[in-house]
């Protein structure tokens, strides 16, 4: 017995990372996925994206469990592709009990050198994205008074960080995305939260471009160069946490055990939070 | 299986309400349980406090789950009673992973808070703040010397993180064990000792469902009104969510301010 046993959950950015964590987690507990994905290269994006290869693995990784999946390739900056996706999860499952909006993209710039394709990737990719998923999905939730929404912000929601100065702008406005959404849907048992948290052992950091965020200072920067940086984040003596981490968090918010806790950004951060004010 | 087998937890306010169900869920999930509690009245307080019998009574339900659980009556305001508390846990079961510091008061001024009186703002300091911090100092060094990490939940409020009229001593001291709290999360992270605090909106125990806070709320009936359709939490959703915390799933949360608030806080 799963703790969500005859639920259905729509994950974006569902290919490879975090989001597949997630629906390898919710499957677990007996959840039906579907999963989308841009699979596709965004230009402005300095490191590989998910391909339509991974986003059939994050399929084939959940049917291992018995759970049925569907995998959906869409764009989130595209209301209508993501309205699509949970048209179809309408289609094949009667219901969306779920919505984790976790797709993310990143670049590097100081905001004088930022291009206009940078700022808009990532505004439309990390916050529009995340509203598109949203109101795609809220009239179905609110049609049958219930539903659980998870927003993946980041630890770049809750403080500056410089060089990722659109990235931060989009997770600090994710989280006032999920408040106000919160607010609008409580009345019928709905519940809006984000997880932050810090650096996560995904593709998305392992890269010579992250690492050169981290590491500036070298032409040619490793992982294990940027170990130290990154390990000086976080007050836990970690580098970093891993996809899993985060999935036990979204999983606790959206089983029943969190039937009360809406509107708020839960840190999954390895205590850098504790520095900060937000 | 468990998530918590072979874990041992000191729960502070154990003899009833959220710390009673803090006790039975985590003994549920594999952990030995040592409660302590006043289990007595404190004068400024204008509700009935818990019992001997209520200490006795939350150490029955631990045990009809198979785990062991030693109760000793202590006053968190002590430092000397609860560092005897920390030493009947590690004489009895040799090792501490996880302390939920739960004890607390409620109280209220007739108007404002300059009108509260010394003794209510001292006892509510006292137990509130000062017991949280005695709690952490008892158990923090064992835990520190056991190698083996460890767990902190502190009980806050949604009055932790926001102000509510004519409780000022008990805003200050719900605020008060945040800071404490992420100061400790920062100098316990070397050891892997994770320190959080959850905050609550209104639950149903005793504290909360008695005359005295029915006659301050109806003076002011929105005082407590949640965003989620529900009046009042019960004490097993707060303790889900300390489980979610001291369990292995959070193994890297800490310094987090949690609500548990039907959305309280939200507006």
């Amino acid at each position: 017995m799963g703790k969500l046993d005859g639920k259905v959950a729509v994950i974006t950015g569902g290919a490879r990372g975090q989001g597949r964590s997630h629906a390898v987690t919710l499957a677990r507990e007996g959840a039906d996925i579907v999963v989308c994905d841009i699979a596709a290269q965004i230009a402005s994006v300095p490191f590989p994206m998910g391909t339509i290869e991974q986003l059939q693995e994050t399929v084939q990784l959940v049917e291992d469990l018995d759970r049925r999946c569907v995998a959906v390739q869409a764009d989130v900056r595209d209301a209508a592709q993501v309205k699509a996706v949970v048209d179809r999860a309408l289609s094949e499952f009667g219901k969306v009990d779920i919505l984790l909006a976790n797709a993310g993209i990143g670049s590097f710039s100081s905001v004088v050198d930022m291009t206009d394709e940078q700022w808009d990737d990532v505004i439309n990719t990390n916050l529009k994205g995340v509203f598109n998923a949203m109101r795609a999905v809220l009239p179905h939730m609110i049609e049958r008074r219930s539903g659980r929404i998870v927003a993946t912000s980041s630890m770049a929601g809750r403080v500056g960080m410089p060089n990722i100065a659109h990235y931060a702008a989009a997770k600090w406005g994710v989280i006032g995305l999920v408040k106000s959404v919160a607010l609008e849907v409580a009345q019928y048992g709905i519940t809006v939260n984000a997880v932050c948290p810090t650096t996560v052992n995904t593709d998305m950091i392992h890269n010579e471009a992250t690492y050169k965020l981290f590491r500036p200072d070298l032409e040619n920067p490793t992982a294990e160069d940027a170990l130290a940086a990154f390990s000086g984040l976080n007050v836990l003596p970690i580098p970093w946490v891993e996809a899993q981490d985060i999935s036990n968090a979204i999983l606790f918010l959206v089983s029943d055990d969190a039937r009360y806790i809406t509107g708020t950004a839960v840190e999954v951060a390895a205590g850098m939070n504790a520095r900060t004010a937000a | 299986m468990g998530k918590l087998d072979g874990k041992v937890a000191v729960i502070t306010g154990g003899a009833r309400g959220q710390g009673r169900s803090h006790a039975v869920t985590l003994a549920r999930e594999g952990a030995d349980i040592v409660i302590c509690d006043i289990a007595a009245q404190i004068d400024t307080v204008p509700y009935p406090m818990s019992t001997p019998e209520d200490l006795e009574e939350t150490k029955r339900l631990v045990e009809d789950l198979d785990r062991r659980c030693v109760a000793v009556q202590a006053d968190v305001r002590d430092g000397a009673q609860m560092q005897a508390v920390a030493e009947r846990a590690m004489s009895e079961f040799g090792r501490i992973d996880i302390l939920l510091a739960n004890a607390g008061i409620a109280g209220f001024a007739s108007g404002g808070s300059w009108e509260l009186t010394d003794e209510q703002w001292r006892d509510m300091i006292d137990t509130n703040l000062t017991g949280v911090w005695q709690s952490c100092k008892a158990v923090i060094p064992h835990m520190i010397a056991g190698g083996r990490g460890g767990s902190i939940v502190i009980t806050s409020s949604t009055a932790g993180l926001k102000g509510f009229a004519g409780t000022g001593h008990y805003v200050a001291a719900k605020h008060g064990v945040v800071g404490l709290m992420r100061t400790l999360a920062i100098e316990l992270a070397p050891h892997n000792i994770r320190v959080n605090t959850v905050h609550p909106t209104g639950v149903n125990t005793p504290m909360v469902v008695n005359d005295a806070i029915a006659q301050m709320l109806g003076d002011n009936p929105s005082a407590i009104a949640n965003l989620l359709p529900v009046e009042m939490l019960e004490p097993v959703d707060i303790s889900n969510a300390i489980l979610w915390l001291v369990s292995d799933d959070a193994r890297y949360v800490t310094g987090v301010t949690l609500p548990v608030d039907a959305g309280f806080t939200v507006r």
